[in-house]
């Protein structure tokens, strides 16, 4: 575990009057020795740059100093075990708890098929990908569900202003991008966001292409 | 179990009654990459250790993003981001001792219960009572199912459990400002230097130079880094990086190995610590990024996990701050094995940093506030989210704002 001092031992920090500067810098062989890499600066010339350098050099300063520290009175709970929220709707849990736990959120209950893929996903532990993909399928699934299911509401989603693309003309879309490795790929993002949406709209178009058709045909019998 | 009213005034029952019933706005998740503000039930006691909290300001913050994009299991539909928020005490539950109605708070991202065999060990953020979703995360605010269901702040109202562990009243003399950022990006950055067990003289490099990097690059120094080196790509965030955190910077798209640069600047032999303040969505490889990132193959991009691995010296500690799925990820494991590394990571136990940040604070040894850059109106959610994903307009750190228009 963690060691309040220099957890490697007692190193030798180095001689810290030595400077990079005063060495060759083709002459790597310096840390190949028993030395550490001199530093640019002394611990005084920090003092004075940096506001509160070394202010936390005691460990015993450090809040999260060590990991553990058991303290019952810490957080101020006045209970052993918490009561127990009421359970409204059949709360969903992980097998790797005993039961579902005192406090839980209540955003969002499983609903649809997206539901029944969440719930049938919690048979399985964390520790096997069944349980992680079938919930990301089920995030997949009820993203289609909520965008259905909007459009018999007063609040259609509208995939353009939700994906706050409108904000790109008032804030320096292509300055803000100028020499960034991560443009490369931010040209999938539409794609990803679009993707499903089109997929959507040509299997409701061929749904109803072929409804129609079937309805034509049999007219036509 | 309905809120009693507090020592703030015996509000008309009637008046009460009645706006319980009214909806409020809040943030809400569509689907990848698609949010909006909306109408939604207002959040109600559902504990006698609850509080309702009025937001007065929110943020959004880097792990929101992971959300946003899709690459966190668990994330439905219709549920409210933010983990990062201040407020005022609208009402408390029939146990709640320690807060009143009018109260200004700060609270832990964390949710917990403060009773715990890991809460009463100071870990407060691995809380076992909160999250019946799962064992290996806490609870956290607007952070998923995984993360145990709860909606977050970044809307007018929020449930915030555990009303006597986990906000603590907002210093007098604090900026508002500094309170939010205090929630949980500032605390994480000091939390992430405290794990790097910095030692006197140590070299520390910092991966990533969003607000944690730049708050764990500030804490570095109080704890007596000899060298602090920032690696990012953009050059606003590596400036603040040298104005705010006084450190040496690296920018990684200048180089085509950042990693040998990083050695020959620490001599061939390494840092002495690295802290990954980057996390599942690295850039700097176009295919990791592409398979863990966008097309979720692995539980994130782990580039700067790697570049950490790599770059630090042997015996060295890397501090992971960084957030990661809960599937797989292709970690070099057999060069950290071989190198004799420690890793220390966790999601921070927030309130456990305060009593001594808030001294760091007062005293001008760090600066939460510095990295704000942008306040958003709730209702324009959309854009805040997606100028902060595309990190457009040098933005660092978007505050929300609900109720401004
Ligand atoms: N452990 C915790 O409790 C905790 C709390 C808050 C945030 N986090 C996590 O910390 C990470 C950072 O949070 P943030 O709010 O600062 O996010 P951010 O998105 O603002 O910052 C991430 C930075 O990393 C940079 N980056 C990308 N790839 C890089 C690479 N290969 N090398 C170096 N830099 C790279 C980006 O340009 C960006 O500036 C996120 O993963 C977040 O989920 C963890
Ligand atoms: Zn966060
Ligand atoms: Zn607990």
């Amino acid at each position: 575990m963690s060691e309040p001092q220099d957890p490697r031992g007692p190193a030798d920090r180095g001689p810290v009057d030595l400077h990079l500067a005063d060495l060759d810098p083709d002459d790597p062989a310096y840390t190949y020795t028993a030395d550490k890499p001199p530093l640019p600066e002394t611990p005084e010339q920090l003092r004075a740059r940096i506001p509160g350098w070394g202010v936390d050099l005691d460990p015993a300063d450090r809040p999260s100093f060590p990991r553990e520290r058991f303290d019952p009175g810490l957080n101020g709970a006045h209970w052993r075990f918490p009561e127990r929220q009421v359970q409204h709707h059949p709360r969903e849990r992980s097998i790797e708890h005993a039961f579902v736990t005192p406090v839980f959120g209540t955003s969002t209950p499983p609903s649809g098929l997206s539901g029944a893929v969440r719930r049938h996903a919690y048979r399985y532990s964390e520790g096997r990908n069944a349980h992680w993909l079938l919930l990301v399928a089920a995030d997949r699934v009820g993203a289609l569900e909520a965008a259905l299911a909007s459009f018999a509401s007063r609040h259609p989603d509208d995939p353009v202003s939700e994906t706050g693309v409108l904000s790109e003309p008032g804030h320096h879309p292509l300055r803000s991008r100028r020499g960034r490795s991560d443009v490369r790929h931010q040209v999938l993002d539409p794609v990803l966001v679009a993707a499903p949406w089109v997929a959507g709209g040509v299997l409701g178009y061929r749904v109803v292409r072929s409804a129609v058709r079937g309805v034509a045909r049999s007219r036509a019998r | 179990m309905r809120g009693t009213v507090g020592p703030g005034g015996p509000e008309d029952r009637c008046a009460r009654a009645f706006r319980e019933e009214l909806p409020v706005r809040a943030m809400v998740y569509r689907g990848p990459y698609r949010v909006r503000a909306e109408e939604k039930e207002r959040p109600r006691i559902e504990h006698p250790n609850d509080a309702i909290v009025r937001v007065t300001l929110a943020a959004i913050c880097g792990s929101d993003l992971h959300l946003y994009h899709g690459a966190i299991p668990d994330t439905r539909p219709g549920t409210t981001f933010g983990h990062e928020f201040i407020g005022v005490v609208d009402e408390v539950g029939s146990s709640v001792q320690n807060l009143r109605v009018g109260d200004r708070v700060m609270v832990p991202f964390n949710i917990f219960c403060g009773s715990c065999f890991y809460c009463a060990r100071g870990l407060q953020s691995n809380c076992h009572n909160v999250n019946a979703n799962a064992t290996a995360v806490g609870g956290i605010y607007g952070y998923s199912h995984t993360a145990g269901g709860y909606d977050g702040g970044q809307a007018e109202y929020v449930r915030v459990p555990f009303a006597d562990v986990g906000p603590t009243v907002i210093p007098e003399w604090m900026h508002e400002e500094d309170a939010v950022v205090l929630t949980d990006a500032a605390a994480t950055g000091y939390f992430g230097a405290q794990l790097a067990d910095v030692v006197e003289g140590d070299v520390v490099v910092v991966l990533g130079a969003g607000p944690v990097g730049l708050l764990a690059a500030q804490s570095a120094w109080l704890m007596g880094a000899g060298r602090v080196i920032v690696v990012d790509q953009l050059p606003e965030r590596l400036e603040k990086a040298r104005t705010m955190a006084h450190a040496e910077t690296v920018d990684f798209t200048e180089h085509d190995d950042v990693v040998v640069l990083l050695k020959e600047m620490t001599g061939y032999l390494g840092a002495d610590a690295v802290i990954d303040a980057v996390g599942a969505e690295a850039d700097g490889n176009f295919l990791q990024h592409v398979a863990g990132a966008k097309l979720k193959l692995q539980g994130g991009s782990p580039i700067a996990l790697n570049w950490a691995i790599d770059a630090v010296r042997k015996g060295g500690t890397i501090s992971v701050m960084g957030a990661y799925g809960p599937v797989p990820s292709a970690v070099k494991f057999g060069d950290a094995m071989n190198k004799g590394l420690t890793l220390r990571m966790n999601q921070t136990p927030v309130k456990r940093q305060w009593p001594r940040m808030f001294e760091h604070v007062r005293n001008g040894h760090l600066t939460p506030r510095e990295v704000v850059t942008h306040r958003i109106p709730l209702e324009h959610i959309a854009e805040g989210y997606h100028i902060f994903s595309s990190k457009l307009d040098g933005c660092i750190k978007p505050l929300v704002v609900p109720g401004a228009s």
